[in-house]
Order: structure tokens, then sequence, then C-alpha cells
């Protein structure tokens, strides 16, 4: 059975990933392109016997080498050679579409148009001849609605149909670049041709059109293959003084205009009748509304808001469920296994962990599905149109919201796909000062401890205290980015240019699948991850354990309490008698319990580090529990919930851990906000160095661990002390 | 009458003169299609007046004042 493969290609919005979900269903499988993380999306559809393997490609808009993803969009097609590449086309905006097909035609790949959204055109009043564009162009074209798979199997066949006609062979058009350019084309082929130059990747042609493009990567390779690089070179600067003198442009503003002239005379031909370019849509009648100057921020503040009490009142309850179930089982465990470490392993160690890290997630599940509704509706480009004038002033980019939302600027998301998302942002500095601090935002993992400790500190009205907290993780953004672009990234503002798509009503198919993907990737890391970092806690504040010593010591004590306590209540009831020898054997039971968690590594480690992190004010648990949160930043609960919970013996006297934190006084308000503080501001989890270090290399990673590190310890440190003087 | 991109009021039409802008700026513009002779329609601006949107080729696409202001149009 031969195995066909194809490339799917397209510009941003155009329903690409749509159409490649509803070819592969369930097959597709999430990877990374070599050298860079835009995520890599392969998958499988077989059909008549033929297997077909699919790669989706990064959306772009052009193939220049402007931006990372068109280099991947390129390297694909001619690294790994695909039989065919399915081009989707937003037919609403089908010139512009175009622009980037005739592109890859250029490159010579066989060929198949996906016409996307042929149903909003239909209701727009245009008429598109298909069958005169696919005359015209020499490649299939199918017609598809991708939000409900329509053309699905059309343009399957049309991609088996390719590969058997194609045998094979790769043909780039050649398109016409005015009699200006033309002859310079001709003879720089010729040349390259002849000298056989790059000819293991490239078509002469193609390489000659990209020299006069100036395009830096094909320049590049050009200058380590041999001399000819250079008369080529000089052979462009010729024609660039020439152009500009006679036409007032550069040979690649001309190569453009011919690109776009051959696709406005294709489409003059009787391709596309009806209908009018410049009318304005449903959707810009919207916007009037949405993205006025009074009621555009505002329904944005209220949309912000909305989301939060949504996912707080009505996450609540799964939440509560999902807590007492682990509580039920916590219980269980506590029961029927025999004391010692095995049963704190299983119940403080791994229930106690993993539990109070999995009870978000009907949080989490809640928020992504607002937020992937919003995306899929369109708004989010919305809110990026609005915010870059703010933006800017910050030193970053309309562009840069999208990231920070999804670092948790709507707390939930996470600092991963955040910083992996900041790709889109074309300006390498926007790009550094937003990578840099959208790990600030209030990801879903900091939301599981601010939720814990705004219950513990704030029990009156959390849903303001955690609004405060989002609030201030903005400020802070907003700021480091404006120090960090007047300082080490420097530089001018990039270009933002940015189609705003139209208001598209998400199907229910499209949200549930993006957000059960985000939400399941949460659940398999707190069974992976939090798993061994949970239990790695555990051990760490469990050995040593006390010396046998103490602990006779400690028995010993609390033996002679309780005699006391009995030879002082002669006369008392049995029942009275056993609560006050409970009570007496409970605070030197406390007292064992916190002594033996300082005689832990992980208590030895806090107390160390106590000099330091008492300028902060930090309580000694919280020292271990934020060392722990590096791993991964829902730790921080787990291992505060072990540190609280070590030695307790009676479930049904359990609290729950904001109880115990609301209880203990080494929590002054000072201390409070300076954790608040500290927990926002200070070194991102180990798997967004990761991605941060993927993202731009090891020294801004470094820069990223240190910077925040420090700078995090400096502003706790001023809350403490500067509260310590007015609030208490 | 040929003037700067940026002013256009909302709801006027022009029709592209001259793309100024080079390096990456001028490519970003001409890959969406800002081309000389296509026709535009200014549909709004931001709450800041800055950046603005714009109706062309069948869809909207939005840009700085400062980008603007590299593009001259023959306004309608």
């Amino acid at each position: 059975m031969p195995t066909i493969k194809v490339a799917v290609s397209g510009q941003p919005n155009c329903g690409k990933s749509t159409m490649f979900n509803a070819i592969t269903g369930g097959s597709a499988r999430v990877g990374n392109y070599p050298g860079i993380t835009v995520d890599r999306l392969e998958g499988v559809y077989q059909q008549n016997g033929d297997k077909i393997h699919l790669v989706d490609l990064p959306g772009t808009y052009s193939l220049t080498s402007y931006s990372m993803e068109e280099l991947v969009a390129r390297n694909v097609i001619v690294d790994e050679h695909p039989d065919v590449v399915i081009n989707m086309i937003d037919a609403t905006a089908l010139e512009r579409s175009l622009y980037l097909a005739v592109q890859f035609m250029e490159i010579g790949a066989p060929m198949v148009l996906g016409l996307n959204m042929m149903d909003e055109v239909k209701r727009s009043g245009v008429t598109i001849d298909v069958k005169k564009l696919s005359t015209l162009l020499g490649v299939p074209v199918v017609p598809c609605v991708a939000r409900v798979g329509q053309g699905r199997e059309e343009l399957m066949q049309a991609v088996a149909a390719a590969y058997k006609v194609s045998n094979g062979q790769w043909k780039p058009i050649k398109l016409s670049y005015g009699p200006e350019l033309d002859p310079v084309i001709e003879r720089m082929t010729a040349m390259i041709a002849e000298a056989g130059f790059l000819a293991d990747r490239h078509d002469p042609r193609w390489v000659a059109i990209k020299y006069l493009e100036n395009d830096e990567q094909v320049i590049e390779k050009g200058r380590a293959a041999g001399p000819l690089s250079a008369k080529l070179e000089a052979l462009c600067k010729e024609t660039e003084v020439h152009t500009r003198q006679h036409m007032g442009a550069t040979p690649d503003a001309i190569i453009a205009d011919w690109r776009y002239g051959f696709i406005n005379g294709l489409l003059k031909q009787g391709v596309v009748s009806g209908g009018d370019e410049l009318r304005r849509t449903s959707s810009d009648s919207i916007d009037r509304v949405v993205t006025h100057k009074v009621l555009g921020p505002v329904i944005m503040l209220l949309v912000l808001w909305l989301m939060f009490q949504i996912t707080f009142t009505l996450g609540e309850y799964p939440k509560g469920w999902l807590e007492a179930g682990f509580e039920w089982l916590a219980g269980i465990g506590t029961a029927y296994l025999p004391e010692g470490d095995l049963q704190s392993l299983i119940v403080s160690g791994i229930i106690g962990g993993v539990g109070s890290v999995m009870s978000f997630t009907p949080l989490i599940l809640i928020m992504f599905a607002m937020l992937v509704f919003l995306e899929d509706l369109g708004y989010m480009a919305r809110v990026a149109y609005m915010m870059d004038k703010v933006m800017r002033i910050f030193g970053l980019h309309g562009m840069s919201v999208m990231p920070l939302i999804m670092s948790g600027g709507i707390p939930g998301g996470c600092a991963v796909p955040g910083v992996m998302s900041a790709r889109t942002l074309r300006s390498p500095r926007e790009r550094l000062a937003t990578i840099l601090t959208a790990p600030f935002m209030v990801c879903g993992a900091k939301t599981t401890a601010y939720l814990m400790l705004v219950a513990a500190f704030f029990p009156g009205n959390p849903t303001r205290a955690m609004f405060l907290v989002v609030l201030a993780a903005w400020g802070f953004v907003l700021l480091v980015s404006r120090l960090l672009r007047s300082t080490v990234v420097r530089g001018e503002s990039t270009p933002f240019v940015m189609e705003i798509p139209p208001y598209r009503l998400p199907t229910l198919r499209g949200v549930a699948h993006h957000t059960l993907e985000r939400v399941w990737q949460y659940v398999k890391k707190a069974g992976t991850v939090i798993l061994a970092v949970s239990i790695l806690m555990w051990a760490v504040m469990t050995f040593p354990k006390l010396s046998e010593e103490t602990v006779a010591a400690f028995d010993a004590r609390r033996d002679a309490a309780v005699e006391r306590v009995k030879a002082a209540n002669p006369s008392a009831s049995e029942e009275v008698l056993a609560a006050l020898t409970d009570d007496a054997a409970k605070t030197i039971e406390d007292e064992q319990n916190e002594e033996a968690l300082k005689n832990s590594i992980g208590g030895r480690v806090s107390l160390f580090l106590s000099p330091a992190t008492e300028l902060a004010g930090f309580p000694w648990q919280a020292n271990v529990a934020l060392l722990g949160a590096f791993a991964a930043k829902e730790v921080f609960v787990s291992t505060m919930a072990t540190a609280y919970s070590m030695g307790e013996v009676d479930p049904e006297e359990s609290e729950s851990l904001s109880e115990k934190l609301a209880a203990d006084p080494a929590w002054t308000l000072p201390a409070i906000l300076s954790v608040f503080a500290f927990m926002l501001l200070y070194t991102p989890c180990m798997v967004t160095v990761v991605a941060i270090a993927k993202e731009t290399n090891w020294k801004w990673a470094a820069f990223s661990v240190l910077g925040s590190m420090t700078f995090a310890f400096a502003v706790s440190v001023a809350i403490y002390q500067i509260g310590k003087l007015f609030l208490v | 009458m040929v003037v700067s991109l940026r002013k256009l009021a909302v709801n006027q039409q022009g029709c592209i003169k001259a793309v100024t802008a080079s390096g990456e700026m001028g490519r970003r513009i001409r890959d969406m299609g800002l081309m000389p002779g296509t026709p535009i329609m200014v549909v709004g601006h931001a709450p800041l007046a800055d950046p603005v949107a714009l109706r062309m080729r069948g869809f909207t696409l939005s840009l700085r004042n400062s980008e603007a202001d590299c593009i001259t149009v023959e306004a309608l």
C-alpha cells in the first residue's frame, strides 16, 4: 500500500486546523519541528487502499524568511519533499489567500487547493467559478466548509489523483515579473543552473527570485555554497539601483506587485462575480460597538469579570465533590493501611499531593472552555487591536496580549503554550520581552496556589482578592517589560499589520476538542511530573527521621503530661479525663511533628534559607513549598498540604489546608502579601524554563531564572518590610 | 486628492497610490495586499485612536498610524 506524504498549508485563520482535524479525526499526534517548538501535528487518513500521511504546516501569509513559521513552512516543502501540498484558502479573502498558494506553486510541489468557507462566500452574494479557477491555475480546486467537515472526502480524492498524475515530478510555475526584472531573472537562472548552485535543494529560478527578494536565509546558504553568490548579489544591487531610479521601488516590491497582479488578472477572467470587497460585513457593524471608544474597553473588562465569576461560582461545586472524593480516599488509606511510612507516603504524599492538584481540574476546564470559545469567536483579535496602543507604551505589541492571556492573564492559562504562542510576534525584541514577562501571569498552577491561599486568608471575598492578584500580575508584566525594553532589549517597535477575522460562531466540537486537549495535558502533568515531585517532596520532608532518643524523649514527655493531667483531676469522669489527656498529648505531638519536619532534609534546607527569607517574612513551610514549586507550581499546594498534614492520625478531624493555614499565627498580613508577590514573580517552573530556552536560547533562560528570582525577592522584602511598618 | 492614509476619515474610501515603506515593514504591508491600485475603506479606529481598521480585498486589516503614514492614498 503506497503512503502519500501530504503537507497541509494555509494562511492564519483559514480553517486549516479545522480541516486537518476533520481529516485525521482522532489520529493526530503533536510533535515539534526540529530546532524550534512550533507544534507539529501529524495524522493519517486511509482511503481506497491509499494511506495518506498528513503534516500540518504553521499558518503564514507569505513565504519570506522574516519569521520562523515562514521558514519552517518553506523548509518542510524543500527538505521533506511531500508528494502533494494541500493549500487551504479562505475563500472570503480569495486574492490574499492565493498569494501564499502561488508562492508554493513557485517552489513546484504538486498542489490541491481547498476552497474553504464557501458557505460564507455564498451568503455574501459572491459566486466563485471553481472550475475556471482550477483551469486557470492548473491545479485541482475543491470547495469546502471545514467546520462541518464538508469537502473532506473530495479533498482526499483530489490528493490521491494529484499524486498519481504528478508521478513524483515537481513543476514550478513561472510567473512574469515584468520587463524590468524578467531579463535579470533569466540571466541569473542561467548562471545558477550552469553552476549547479544550490541545486540539491532548490529550483534555479526560485533561487534567482529569492536573491532579488533579498532573502536572508537563501543568500546565507548561497554564500556558503560558492563564489557565485557574490556575483549574484552584485547583480541584485545593480538591479535595485536601476529599479529605484526608474520605478521608485525595490525589486522585492515589484515582485510582490506582479504576483498580486497575476492573481488579480486571473480572478478578473470571470472567476469571481458579485459582491463588494469594501462592503461592511456584519462583523464590522458588530465592531462599531465591540471596539467602540468607550464601550469597547467596558465590554472587555466585563467579559473578563464574567469569566471569573462563571469559573469560580460554577466550578466550586465539582471542585468540592472532587475534594470530598480525595478526602474519602485518604480516609480509606488511613483506615486500611498499617500505620507507618507506607501509609504516610500514600495518604500524605500521593493522595494529598496529587489530589489537591486534581481538584482544580473543573476550574481549569471551565476557564479553558471560555478562553477557547473567545479565541475561536475572533474576540481575541479585537482585544489585540484595542490594546496595541497601551501595550506599545510598555514596549510590547498588540499581539503580546494573546501570549500574556494564554500564560494566565486570565487565570488558568499556562506559561508554556503562552511562551510558545509568542511566536506570532514578528519583532524579536517585543517577542523576547513578552516571553520573559509572560511567566509572571497567574497560570493554572499558580491559580491553585492562590485559590488555596485566598480561601485561607481572604475568605470574605475570594473573587475580589483573585481579581487584585490578576491586576497585580498585569501591572508587574507591563512595568518589567518597559524596564527590559529600555535596558537589555532596547530597540524600535515592529509593524502591527494584523487581520481582524470576521466573527465566527465556534462549533461545540471545536471548542470541546481544544478544551479537552488542554485539560488532558494538565491532568497528565498532575499524573506524572507532579506525582513524582509529590513523592520526592514527601521523602524530603520525612527523612532523615528524628533519632530514636528524641522520639523516646517525646514519648516520655507525653506520658508524663498524661500522668500529670490524671493526677490533677482525680475525680473527673472517664470521658472528661480522656479529652483532657488528648489535649495535653496533642500539644506535645504537634511539637514533635514540627521537630521532625525541621529535622528532615526539606526542613534543614528551609531553615538554612531562613535568614534570607526572614527578610521577606516567609513562614518556613512556605520556603520548602516554594523550593519544590520550581518543578511545577502546583507542587506549592501539595507540599503545603504535606507539610501541614504530617503525622495527622484521625481523618475525621482533618480540616482543609486553608483552614490550617488560617489558624497558623506565622501568617501575618505583611507575610501573606509578601508570599503572594513572590509566588507571582519568582523563577518560572522547570517546564517553562525549558520552553523559554527552546524559543530563545539558554542564555535568556538563565537570565529569566536568575532575574525573576532576584526581582521577586527584592519586591517581597520591600512589601514585608514596609508592610510591617504600617500594617502591624 | 492624494493624502496619507492616516488622514482618511471613518467610512471614507480611497485607492492606494504608493507604499513608501521598505524592508520588513514594506514586506508585511505588501504581503497583506496593500499595493498601489488597491481600493480601501477605513472602517474604524481603536479606542485610543490607533491602530486603524481598513476594509480591503474582502477582509478587514488593522495598521498602526505610524504604518499608515507610509501609505499614500487617492481619497474618493
